[in-house]
């Protein structure tokens, strides 16, 4: 714990702004996936938003071409933080055949292989031991990269967290474990499922660096997972606590009713879009219309990516039998054609 | 190579030996498995071999284990996962079940999760309720896993050997009460093809149709019948997911009789799915109505008697088949 990590690279000018056009990116997909399930578009309505959570930003871009990582329910911002593609993303949560997974996995189970996404998961805390398994690889190959595990506050409270906390520490292993505490486990206030809030106490007693970020601030978030990715690629595993808050519902049929309207106009000021944004003019870093040019283009990509999914076709319905195994093995055999083989063969038929 | 005489529990140890050997991508992953050469001894000496980077002591974390060979499979290693005993599967069933067999679906194909979890399983130590149980049906339930369930030391190593050139998660149960059994090793030479069953005995009377060491309480069930008279055709599965039946339904077809035996407990077993596949596919030939005989729907209890007692016994299979084919009642009806 008492080792000494690098300096930290001195911010260049350039990456704040290309922070805040991540973000707004985020934000901008995120209220079209809204806008996808209004329609009736969407591939049911397990759709678990980000927004408020685009802080998100400063770890991915902590992280470089070659690491990998898993995301949770509420991941969106994650994989487009790495470079997805808002087209494919979008299809794919809208079930379509041009989505990153054929339309087999959804917003829950998005993944591509070459941007080092090795999958969103709808267990909580089942991709985190993921990502030790894959520091495992790192290390027995001496290849430099890192693994991340991105989850909520609602996986701190999963066993199997723990498990693979103390084995990365015990393994000295590449990989960082990033907790985006919005507050809330579906509709239960994290105050309601702790005994202690001390999220980094319990990193720290199993021997991983520990920071929080306020959510608020994107390079905050960032200069915290820098230095603690620096530290994982030297064998130091680490854990970061993003603070936010939660904007919208657990999913898009969630209205809140647990939570009161003053809580939740209180919590959507700790905006870490609006701030950056702030940031960004008041620091001279960007004026209001190039600010502006990024909104637009942002919103024009979005719109450009939900009519993407809504045009693209349905998977052909045969689809449903390919890669339950990998190329080689017999697809499992549809039930009609195995009523018929019975009712076709025998002295009856 | 000339065929050797060795145990069970070796045969095992030679294919992880030679699979290490031939890929620096295979590591050993479980608790105990180094240092301590496993709780059955089958690791002995690998850790002195291939270090500790690749025969890895861990903590007991059978969830969390079973989770970091996911993700050292998904990015290039081999992991080889010990679970002590395949009644710890309840602590694992959530990374074996919902992450290893559904990865490859899920993301559409892209990412395939080429895994072996090595466990073992069954009755014969007295190990009671927690320690010697058959569920082989939980795993038979995942599409997506793969079941491997050797009966043989030949089929010990060479379904391991192949396990381990699949692209995609499995699960390799050994039973417990084999490890010491010996038998005829050929590496040059399985029993069979990868993913088949394979007849190991011939009979025109009535099939068997088991695996694991129900198998060998099958083979002795059939010389039993022999003696009588009645010849009894035995099939073992091997590879029990995915599931290629297409050799029992031919032998059933040609005897019209079947018994299906298994160590678990019966209700929702392998049995009873193979009951229900035979019962469609070869209605028409069947001369009997086919059989189950498995584990009676109990806890294993730890009394030697009362554990014996609680699974198949070559008698009980061989009064069964005679029943079934003379419809002479045994002394026990």
């Amino acid at each position: 714990m008492n080792q000494t990590l690098p300096d930290i690279a001195p911010l260049s000018n350039t990456a704040p702004q290309s922070r805040y056009r991540m973000m707004r990116r985020i934000r901008s997909f995120e209220e079209r996936v809204g806008e996808l399930f209004l329609k009736g578009e969407s591939a049911g309505s397990m759709l678990h938003l980000s927004i408020g959570e685009e802080a998100v930003v400063g770890v991915t871009d902590a992280m470089t071409e070659g690491d990998t990582f898993t995301t949770h329910h509420r991941g969106h911002g994650v994989f487009l933080g790495r470079g997805a593609d808002p087209a494919r993303m979008m299809a794919e949560i809208a079930g379509k055949e041009a989505g990153y997974c054929r339309g087999k996995g959804g917003s829950m189970h998005i993944a591509d292989r070459t941007l080092g996404h090795l999958g969103a998961n709808a267990i909580v805390g089942g991709g985190i031991p993921h990502v030790v398994g894959a520091g495992l690889t790192y290390r027995n190959r001496g290849t430099g990269q890192v693994s991340v595990a991105f989850y909520g506050d609602g996986a701190m409270q999963q066993g199997i967290l723990y498990e693979a906390m103390n084995m990365a520490a015990l393994w000295r292993l590449p990989v960082i474990f990033c907790c985006i505490n919005n507050q809330y486990g579906m509709g239960t206030r994290i105050d309601r499922a702790v005994g202690k809030l001390a999220f980094g106490e319990r990193a720290e007693a199993f021997g991983l660096a520990a920071r929080s970020a306020d959510g608020r601030d994107v390079e905050a978030a960032h200069e915290a997972a820098d230095e603690l990715i620096r530290g994982a690629r030297a064998g130091q595993p680490g854990f970061l606590e993003i603070v936010s808050y939660r904007f919208y519902g657990h999913a898009r049929m969630d209205k809140s009713p647990y939570r009161t309207p003053e809580e939740e106009e209180a919590g959507r000021l700790t905006d870490p879009v609006a701030t950056a944004r702030d940031r960004l003019t008041a620091m001279g870093l960007a004026d209001e219309p190039a600010l502006a040019a990024i909104d637009a283009e942002a919103a024009a990509e979005m719109d450009k990516a939900l009519a993407f999914a809504i045009a693209a076709p349905a998977p052909d319905l045969s689809s449903m039998f390919q890669d339950v195994y990998a190329p080689g093995t017999p697809a499992p055999r549809p039930q009609r054609d195995r009523i018929a083989a019975i009712l076709s063969e025998g002295a009856r038929a | 190579m000339t065929a050797v005489q060795t145990t069970y529990r070796e045969a095992i140890r030679l294919a992880l030996l030679d699979a290490m050997a031939e890929d620096g991508d295979v590591i050993l992953i479980g608790e105990e498995v180094g240092v301590y050469g496993g709780a059955y001894g089958v690791t002995k000496g690998l850790i002195e071999l291939y270090g500790a980077h690749r025969v890895i002591d861990s903590p007991i974390s059978e969830a969390g284990i079973v989770g970091v060979a996911v993700g050292a499979a998904m990015t290039g290693l081999r992991p080889v996962v010990e679970l002590m005993y395949v009644d710890f599967a309840g602590l694992v069933m959530d990374q074996l079940a919902n992450q290893a067999a559904k990865s490859r679906y899920m993301f559409g194909g892209q990412i395939g999760v080429p895994m072996v979890l090595r466990t073992q399983g069954g009755t014969g130590r007295s190990a009671a309720a927690q320690h010697s149980q058959s569920l082989e049906a939980w795993m038979l339930h995942v599409p997506g896993l793969r079941l491997v369930m050797p009966a043989t030391v030949n089929d010990a190593y060479h379904l391991l050997r192949e396990a381990l050139r699949q692209p995609d998660p499995v699960v390799f149960i050994e039973h417990k009460g084999l490890y010491t059994m010996k038998g005829v090793l050929d590496v040059t030479t399985p029993d069979g093809p990868w993913g088949a069953p394979v007849l190991r005995r011939a009979g025109a009377d009535l099939t068997f149709v088991t695996y694991s060491r129900m198998l060998h309480e099958c083979l002795a069930a059939a010389e039993t019948l022999a003696a009588q008279g009645i010849e009894a055709e035995v099939i073992d599965l091997r590879c029990l997911n995915p599931m290629d039946d297409a050799a029992v339904m031919a032998s059933v077809r040609q005897t019209g009789r079947a018994i299906v035996v298994t160590e678990a407990a019966v209700t929702g077993s392998v049995a009873s799915e193979l009951a229900a596949r035979i019962g469609e596919a070869c209605f028409d030939w069947l001369e009997e109505p086919v059989l189950r005989i498995g584990g009676e729907d109990i806890p294993i209890p730890v009394s030697p008697a009362l554990e014996r007692g609680s699974i198949p016994s070559a008698a009980l299979i061989a009064e069964a088949g005679r029943w079934l084919v003379s419809r002479k009642a045994p002394a026990w009806a």
